[in-house]
């Protein structure tokens, strides 16, 4: 599995490194609960049935979930890598996905870019609980994120995105991430975030400022169909805003990771239960 | 892709123009609560700030704008609602969603003062502002490059105006950043008119948290001078 992955042909560079890991869970015949179908890891993508390690929003405490963590294998993504994962909540079920650490996105040996895709599909009456760890933009690295979720309409889902401007005091490296979010077959969400020497203005008051750790929380619930939770902008760095469609977004930008954090949960607090942690 | 030589011109200039009364004048574009919150304090950091700015939620309005221009000028406008809806979804900010909308409707009702034509019907009761900019251009006979630059200089001089408002500056330094800035409105312009010809799903969705989050602060400020 590990040596199969190495020196594929996608990026054409030596030393580089492709990977595929798949993710699906389904419903128990017996109807109760959820399982982990597939669990297929690949390379530095590994892939772990696992416990609760913490608070979780929808999901706490709860037996009758599948719950999996995503652990490195090895270091990076590094430039010239092209990572992908692959999640599918299959109908009903409901599926947690965390990580063990860190993403530390790092320059290759050579020149080139590192690539991570991510698409997940949530079908009928399933939840998504998309729990993961920061992904820290080390310095000269030069990253692009994608990330594509397609709901079904009776689909209720949250995730967290954290990401890091660099290690601590260092300037961070090129990234470039993108998280769209269609339900049914309209846009939900749909938001790119760029920063690093490569684009200009990011470091300005209407993108990132001087902050060096963005994140923020999209929950959907088709609930949320008729009315939403109010704006409710809960610090000056910080607001939960409800989306055009049955969804919110809780935004924060801050000066390290313990503040983004401690931001983020407070917007989910907002939520109230079930959402809070 | 449009040249810009011959013709249109004047029409473009017409639509550009922050004194053509389609209400761009009671917004700042987001300086006033990045101003507000401490986060532009001299002219360097206004650059920063303009510059972010047309390279997030500017490149995403002229896409927009170029997009739905390109599809009025093919007379395709059962398009324009999914445009809406894939701009809803790049605006988390509820206030930026509003704003953009009530930009698009001001906008709507002087053209349809200005110069009327039966495009304008086919909007919705409140669309957005870029969306509003590319059916106008095209009802201009302008192409989509043309719809882009009208888009990206009326809301770039519009929050650069603002700034003698909210902020101690010189008028000349405020517009030597504009001067220095066209180059970059010209490129952003032609890669809206480039990426209008794609999928509506793949067209530019740049974020920018500060300005959501600050717009969010706006609205419920006691103290304020522009709309947002």
């Amino acid at each position: 599995m590990y040596a199969s992955s190495l020196r594929k042909a996608a990026s054409g560079r030596p030393g580089a490194m492709t990977a595929r890991a798949v993710l699906a869970s389904e419903l128990a015949a017996n109807g109760r609960g959820s399982r982990v179908r597939t669990l297929r890891s690949d390379g530095p993508l590994v892939l772990r049935p696992c416990h609760p390690k913490g608070p979780e929003p929808l999901t706490d405490r709860r037996h009758d979930v599948a719950r999996v963590a995503l652990a490195a294998g090895t270091a990076g993504p590094l430039g010239g890598d092209s990572y992908a994962l692959d999640v599918q909540v299959g109908a009903g079920s409901t599926l947690v996905l965390t990580e063990i650490s860190a993403m530390l996105v790092l320059p290759g040996p050579r020149e080139g870019q590192s690539r991570m895709s991510i698409t997940v599909r949530v079908d009928d009456g399933a939840t998504f609980v998309w729990w993961p760890q920061p992904i820290i933009a080390a310095r000269r690295c030069d990253h692009r994120h994608d990330v594509r979720i397609t709901l079904a309409e009776s689909a209720r889902m949250i995730l967290r995105e954290e990401m890091l401007l660099g290690r601590h005091g260092e300037a961070p490296g090129d990234f470039s991430g993108r998280l769209r979010i269609t339900r049914g077959r309209a846009a939900l969400y749909d938001q790119q975030l760029r920063f690093g020497q490569a684009w200009d203005g990011w470091n300005g008051a209407a993108v990132l400022g001087d902050a060096a750790a963005v994140g923020s929380i999209v929950a959907v619930d088709p609930c949320w169909t008729d009315m939403r939770p109010p704006a409710l902008p809960f610090h000056k760095d910080a607001a939960l805003m409800p989306l055009a469609g049955p969804g919110v977004a809780i935004g924060a930008v801050a000066p390290d990771s313990l503040a983004l954090r401690h931001l983020l949960t407070r917007g989910l607090h907002q939520l109230g239960p079930p959402w809070a942690i | 892709m449009e040249s810009l030589g011959s013709g249109g011109q004047a029409a473009l200039l017409l639509l550009a123009d922050g004194r053509l009364p389609a209400g761009g004048y009671a917004h700042s574009g987001g300086l006033e609560p990045a101003v507000a919150a401490g986060r532009v304090a001299d002219v360097a950091g206004l650059e920063r700030f303009l510059i972010g700015r047309v390279e997030t939620a500017g490149s995403i309005a002229a896409a927009f704008a170029a997009a739905a221009c390109a599809r009025a000028g093919r007379g395709n406008l059962s398009d324009l609602a999914e445009l809406e809806a894939e701009l809803d979804a790049r605006i988390p900010s509820p206030e930026l969603r509003k704003v953009s909308r009530d930009l698009g409707r001001q906008l709507r009702r002087a053209m349809n003062g200005i110069h009327p034509h039966p495009h304008f019907a086919a909007l919705g009761a409140a669309p957005h502002q870029p969306v509003v900019m590319g059916v106008a251009a095209a009802v201009f006979g302008l192409g989509p490059r043309a719809a882009a630059l009208a888009i990206l200089h009326e809301n770039n001089a519009g929050a650069a105006a603002a700034a003698a408002k909210v902020m101690r500056v010189d008028p000349f330094e405020v517009h030597a950043i504009l001067a220095r800035m066209t180059d970059r409105l010209d490129c952003l312009a032609a890669e809206a008119a480039k990426a209008a010809d794609g999928p509506t799903a793949d067209l530019p969705a740049s974020g920018s948290p500060l300005t959501d989050i600050a717009a969010e602060h706006h609205r419920r400020s006691d103290v304020r001078l522009f709309a947002s």
